[in-house]
């Protein structure tokens, strides 16, 4: 019983169909965001599913969460808030501006919001040097880019995701 | 420049919708390729014109393309789009708005070697980008420009979008290639070099977006033409990435060897609150610094003279730094993330770029001695040469060129009292 084949069947033939039917393998880093959409991080099921789909083993897969840093094999907040404070963007004051952001949110970076929906980190370059200070937003299967910012409106976007999140709980009341 | 040739988004609108493209002689160059070339021909061009690899290597790409084998089957073309370099974020643009000039010129590429599919690899977080390049090649699907028998020929081609998930080293052409198997992002012992043995153990050609981008203008307009631009050595065009204490970062597409002057004051608009400029760093995190001396400011940007001011152009991503920035936290910052980014397979890169962040925290910490920064230089220099692959060999290059031309702002930091904590 593969549960990750019986939700998201099509779309998994969709995705194998990019690589030779040999190399299935290929197929391990699209399956694993696949899984991380819809549980928010690797769960043990998903790996041992992953697995059986791509014909290697389940350490296979593990060691894949574990080398790249997109993969969660916790559950550590719904949206992941990635703040780059590498050279050019420190040059344009994004280590001040995770410092205050972190501040404000009352939670450092590598810390999870006690209602369970942000998790701060500092993150490698994003590759929007020129329009620091930058974040992206990694939740719900995306991955959202917000580029000259400040604390006010980076505040504004992480609001609007709360509602977001509010109304959608709301919805299912 | 009047007219951009790569980044043409900035004068023609909408040029990221097919029929606009299409409007403005988008997709003349594959249809010239496809009906009137033999693959060898394409090459030919591609190597007369003297296009060079703008992802960092600078490797002559027509001679590339000219390495795979005709005696194994089949040849596939990845398209590296994992733009990570700190100071980098010109294949982002070329992709996100003039998309289809990258896609064609990876066309061109896959007919010139006769690959069936080719792969376009960007890291995860420019998933943006992937949605919306599938979407684009859907666009190009449903026009009849990819798929079976193209433009009434006999060739077919299908591309692919593969996100990678954070990982700075599967630019390096071989940890990608492990990567888009499925397994960690871990260089290749070479050779075998991918042109032979690449991409499921097949004849692969890859090449940086930027590079694919020129090719459609190099093949319809031919070799000669693209030669008027730039030096004898490092012909054409190339964007610049302006980024750090400027006061208009952004890219540039200039020809190659415009000065680092040019580039900063004209175009960049010089150095914020008119401070004085310091250091250069021209190939983003993975540069040897520049002091930037008025005979640095008048060197043209190319492959060649840059080597004469011990640096490389790379994918020429300037980093500008002016009098306020302390060399040695400069260093502290380059090597923290190489640090972070090292996949760990061989030895001197793992425990080097280890040991020079422990030292060089002690430095900025002000709890380090002066013989410190000798150790730091000594790691440093036992990594030289040593590296399994290109990131372990950047790592130090901000390290031993800062050692070397900025030893005073070590020992600014080495000279600095422990700060005590503050009492209210």
């Amino acid at each position: 019983m593969n549960a990750l084949r019986d939700q998201y069947g099509q779309e998994i033939d969709r995705i194998l169909a990019k690589y030779p039917a040999e190399w299935k393998r290929s197929a391990v880093m699209p399956l694993l965001y696949l899984a991380q959409r819809a549980e928010g991080y690797i769960t043990a099921r998903a790996l041992r599913d992953i697995a059986e789909i791509c014909e290697i083993s389940i350490t296979d897969v593990a060691s894949i969460v574990g080398f790249y840093t997109l993969y969660y094999d916790q559950p550590l907040g719904r949206y992941h808030i990635q703040v780059c404070t590498d050279l050019p963007c420190a040059l344009r004051g994004a280590e001040e501006f995770l410092a205050q952001l972190s501040q404000k949110l009352g939670i450092q970076p590598g810390q999870t919001s006690t209602d369970g929906l942000f998790h701060l980190e500092q993150v490698m370059c994003l590759g929007a040097c020129h329009r620091a200070p930058v974040f992206q937003v990694q939740g719900d299967g995306e991955i959202v880019f917000h580029e000259n910012q400040s604390v006010e409106t980076a505040l504004a976007v992480i609001e609007a995701l709360r509602e977001h999140a509010r109304q959608e709980t709301g919805g299912a009341a | 420049m009047s007219e951009h040739i790569l980044l043409r988004h900035r004068d023609i609108a909408d040029i990221d919708q097919l029929e606009v493209y299409r409007q403005h002689g988008g997709f003349e160059a594959f249809r010239k390729a496809l009906g009137a070339m033999q693959p060898g021909e394409v090459i030919q061009v591609v190597k007369d014109s003297g296009l060079r690899g703008r992802g960092g290597a600078g490797f002559p790409t027509g001679m590339k393309w000219g390495f795979c084998p005709n005696t194994i089957w089949p040849h596939y073309v990845v398209a590296n789009a994992d733009e990570s370099e700190p100071g980098t974020f010109k294949d982002r643009e070329i992709m996100e708005s003039n998309p289809f000039q990258f896609l064609e010129g990876l066309m061109i590429a896959a007919y010139a070697i006769q690959a069936n599919a080719a792969y376009i690899y960007l890291r995860g977080e420019y998933w943006q980008i992937a949605k919306l390049l599938d979407e684009k090649i859907a666009d190009l699907q449903a026009a009849g420009l990819l798929g079976d028998a193209i433009l009434g020929s006999r060739y077919s081609l299908r591309l692919y979008t593969h996100l990678g998930a954070g990982a700075y080293i599967c630019g390096e052409e071989t940890a990608l290639l492990e990567s888009l198997e499925g397994k960690l992002g871990q260089p290749r012992l070479r050779p075998p070099f991918p042109a032979v043995a690449g991409l499921y153990a097949r004849p692969t050609v890859i090449n940086n977006v930027e590079t694919l981008a020129n090719v459609p203008p190099i093949i319809h307009n031919g070799a000669a033409w693209y030669r008027d631009f730039g030096s004898d050595k490092s012909p054409g065009i190339k964007v610049f990435s302006l980024s750090g204490n400027v006061n208009r970062p952004g890219n540039y597409e200039l020809p190659l060897g415009a000065t680092f002057r040019e580039l900063i004051y004209e175009h960049g608009g010089g150095i914020p609150g008119g401070r004085a400029i310091k250091a250069i760093m021209a190939a983003g995190a993975s540069s040897a610094l520049i002091p930037a001396d008025d005979a640095a400011l008048d060197t043209p940007m190319d492959y060649e003279a840059l080597v004469g001011l011990g640096a490389s152009l790379g994918s020429a991503s300037v980093i500008v730094l002016d009098e306020t920035v302390n060399m040695a936290w400069l260093a502290q910052k380059t090597t923290h993330f190489f640090k972070h980014e090292s996949c760990g397979k061989c030895t001197p890169c793992r425990e080097g770029t280890y040991w020079m962040v422990h030292i060089l925290d002690r430095i900025i910490a002000g709890k380090a001695e002066e013989a410190d920064i000798d150790l730091l230089n000594s790691v440093a220099s036992q990594m030289q040469n040593k590296c399994l692959c290109a990131l372990g060999e950047f790592s130090i290059l901000p390290v031993i060129s800062t050692v070397a031309k900025f030893r005073a702002d070590y020992l600014a930091k080495v000279a600095a009292p422990l700060t005590e904590p503050q009492r209210p």
